[in-house]
């Protein structure tokens, strides 16, 4: 149990830049998801923190002790490998037990470490088998079971249920968040998938080119993206982001030619008849039952869901395409070329900066 | 259904034909080994085995074979096991090593020194033969069992195997390792080396054979009979002229000298096809 601290880590290859600058202070006890798109640093940055790739410049510490310059083995740390990276020619039991043998731990200490970690994952009955007698969600627990024995500062998490299968995969995630409130072990976890993001953290980091574009919890990145990426890659489908125009008097955004009041936002927006880029979820936009309408759109594809549809639409009078996503209710059908009058959310909007990409709101 | 038949008996029948071919003389020289020496000599020599078998076997072994010298034929057994042995087991440590440092450690010149193994392949062993042996001399070590077993240990070959083997081992494992806390030798010991056993099962009777019918190099690191090896001593044992040859002896010789080499292979013969076909990952 511990706290981990990353003051302007960087990481060059060669003169090639991967990491940024990285900042990041991790509670004692909690569970950071680092979440983004391949190649954004976001394993990198993990391994060093475990001490497997070299730190370019800042420094990592570790309950309070700069481990730049450790060995892994001596940053009291337990990794969790994608591909689980089990010992293939050790069973289940030595597995676990590997990493307390090589710490010198006595026989009896290390026999109950095991079998408690065991229960804990419901390993007991497949201890004295090899990996490769093993499901993929067995091989999964033995290589959390291995992190788990060894107790260590933190837990790090490369990956580790990508190779599962979608049921599979659920149900570990479930466990991996119970047994962390269990053991209440300080965690760090990558992964690319946004839902395992939003469901296991405590807070986010959302990487994007090497470096960290929000730092927060699930919620407040869902509700408040700091920029267009977190906005769009934040969300399933992802977020409509249309090029508008703040209004005449400052009263709101010009999408498509009609006018968005946007009182609430006065405050925010930039000067009158400039660029702003326009963002709402499709979940905030529904069909207008009244005579206020904010956008009139033409469905150009559906999408069903079965809970609820997707409809792909485009301006009416616009360009076709199928650049603005609006989620239906699944009760209500809708058909391609059905002209769909909806309203906006106002709480749910979103103002970014066209040039910097930032939030304005 | 008979066409079937017929092809099969006919299969057989050509199969059978084959393993006479290549069976036949091996048991003409077992046969040959169980007559005395008069029966040899005057033919035809029978297709059965004759009655002097435990006669011409304990003679050979611990009598001492006149024309090498008195040595027993379980001196050169010996003398063949140990050198066979040394090279098998020499080679597969040095390898191991080497390929080790090659694969796993980042150090100046690594390619360079790859590439400098992987050149001596290149080179047969009689380019260097004679380099070779006025070391030995100088060394001291012809007639000894160091001067018949070192210069034959470096092999470019099985450290190639190993290194392509190593290759293979996926990265997190080492890591892995690296999390556990196991320092460069642990993961030698406790990870590589039970990973590459089937590896080193194949190698070792490839390796075994090799050393057990080193002909060229014998024969020119000893001078005294009781260090010959038994391929050596089978050479010297025949004589040009066909009345002062032993042949009793020889043919007990050479059953005893291909001996070894059979066993090895069918007690490994699971492991030494398991490590041709499968890695275990």
């Amino acid at each position: 149990m511990a706290t981990i601290s990353l003051k302007d880590v960087r990481k060059d290859y060669g003169r090639n830049p991967v990491i940024h600058g990285i900042s990041l202070d991790v509670a004692n006890r909690e569970f950071i998801v680092i979440v983004g798109p391949s190649g954004c640093g976001k394993s990198t940055l993990l391994r060093m923190v475990a001490g497997l790739e070299e730190i370019t410049s800042g420094t990592i510490e570790i309950d309070e002790r700069v481990v730049n310059q450790l060995e892994p083995r001596e940053r009291d740390i337990a990794m969790v490998f994608q591909n689980y990276a089990l010992y293939p020619h050790m069973t289940v039991f030595e597995n676990m037990a590997y990493g307390l043998k090589i710490a010198g731990k006595n026989r009896t200490e290390i026999a109950e470490r095991v079998s408690s970690a065991a229960n804990m994952l419901e390993l007991g009955p497949y201890l004295t088998r090899k990996p490769r007698a093993l499901s993929g969600g067995q091989r999964q627990r033995v290589a959390m079971g291995r992190a788990l024995v060894r107790d260590p500062a933190a837990f790090l998490f490369d990956e580790p249920l990508s190779n599962l299968d979608a049921k599979l995969r659920v149900q570990m995630r479930l466990e991996i968040k119970a047994l962390q409130r269990e053991v209440g072990t300080t965690s760090l976890y990558v992964t690319h998938d946004q839902v395992e993001a939003m469901t296991l953290a405590d807070r986010l980091v959302v990487m994007n080119g090497g470096r960290a574009e929000q730092i927060d919890t699930p919620m407040n990145v869902y509700l408040k993206p700091a920029s267009v990426f977190v906005a769009s890659f934040i969300g399933s489908p992802a977020m409509n982001i249309i090029e508008a125009r703040v209004a005449a008097e400052s009263r709101g955004v010009v999408v498509a030619g009609r006018t968005i009041d946007l009182d609430h936002l006065r405050l925010h927006l930039p000067a009158v008849g400039a660029p702003v880029l326009f963002g709402i979820r499709p979940e905030h936009i529904a069909v207008s039952e009244t005579e206020k309408v904010d956008l009139l759109l033409t469905v150009s594809a559906v999408e069903t869901l079965g809970a609820d549809a997707l409809a792909h639409c485009y301006f009416e009078g616009g360009k076709k395409g199928r650049d603005f996503v609006v989620r239906l209710p699944g009760t209500r059908t809708v058909r391609v070329g059905e002209h769909l009058p909806v309203v906006l959310d106002r709480a749910a909007t979103h103002l970014f900066d066209p040039e910097s990409k930032k939030r304005l709101n | 259904m008979i066409a079937r038949a017929r092809s099969r008996l006919f299969a057989h029948l050509w199969l059978i034909l084959g393993l006479i071919v290549v069976a036949f003389p091996i048991y003409y020289v077992f046969v040959a080994s169980t007559h005395s020496l008069q029966t040899i000599l005057r033919p035809p020599l029978p297709l059965l085995p004759g009655d002097q078998f435990l006669a011409n076997y304990s003679e050979a072994l611990f009598g001492g074979v006149g024309r090498i010298g008195g040595v027993g034929v379980g001196t050169l057994l010996l003398n063949s096991t140990i050198v066979a042995l040394g090279i098998a087991i020499g080679k597969i440590i040095i390898s191991l090593m080497s390929a080790y440092a090659i694969v796993f450690f980042r150090f100046p010149l690594r390619m360079v020194f790859f590439w400098i193994i992987f050149i001596t392949l290149m080179l047969p062993v009689e380019v260097r033969i004679l380099p070779t042996y006025k070391v030995m001399v100088d060394l001291n070590l012809i007639d000894t069992y160091a001067g018949l077993i070192v210069p034959l240990i470096a092999s470019a070959t099985a450290t190639l195997l190993f290194r392509q083997f190593f290759m293979t081992i996926p990265n997190e494992l080492l890591e892995a390792a690296r999390i556990d806390g196991a320092g460069p030798w642990r993961f030698f010991k406790d990870i590589l080396l039970p990973l590459s056993a089937t590896n080193i099962a194949a190698l070792f009777v490839i390796l075994f054979i090799y050393g057990w019918t080193q002909y060229l190099w014998p024969l020119l690191m000893t001078n005294s009979n009781s260090m010959n090896t038994i391929v050596i001593a089978l050479r010297k044992m025949i004589s040009f002229a066909d009345a002062d040859t032993e042949w009793h002896l020889v043919m007990v010789t050479c059953i005893l000298a291909i001996a070894p080499p059979i066993l090895v292979v069918v007690l490994m013969q699971r492991w030494f096809v398991k490590g041709l076909v499968e890695s275990e990952k």
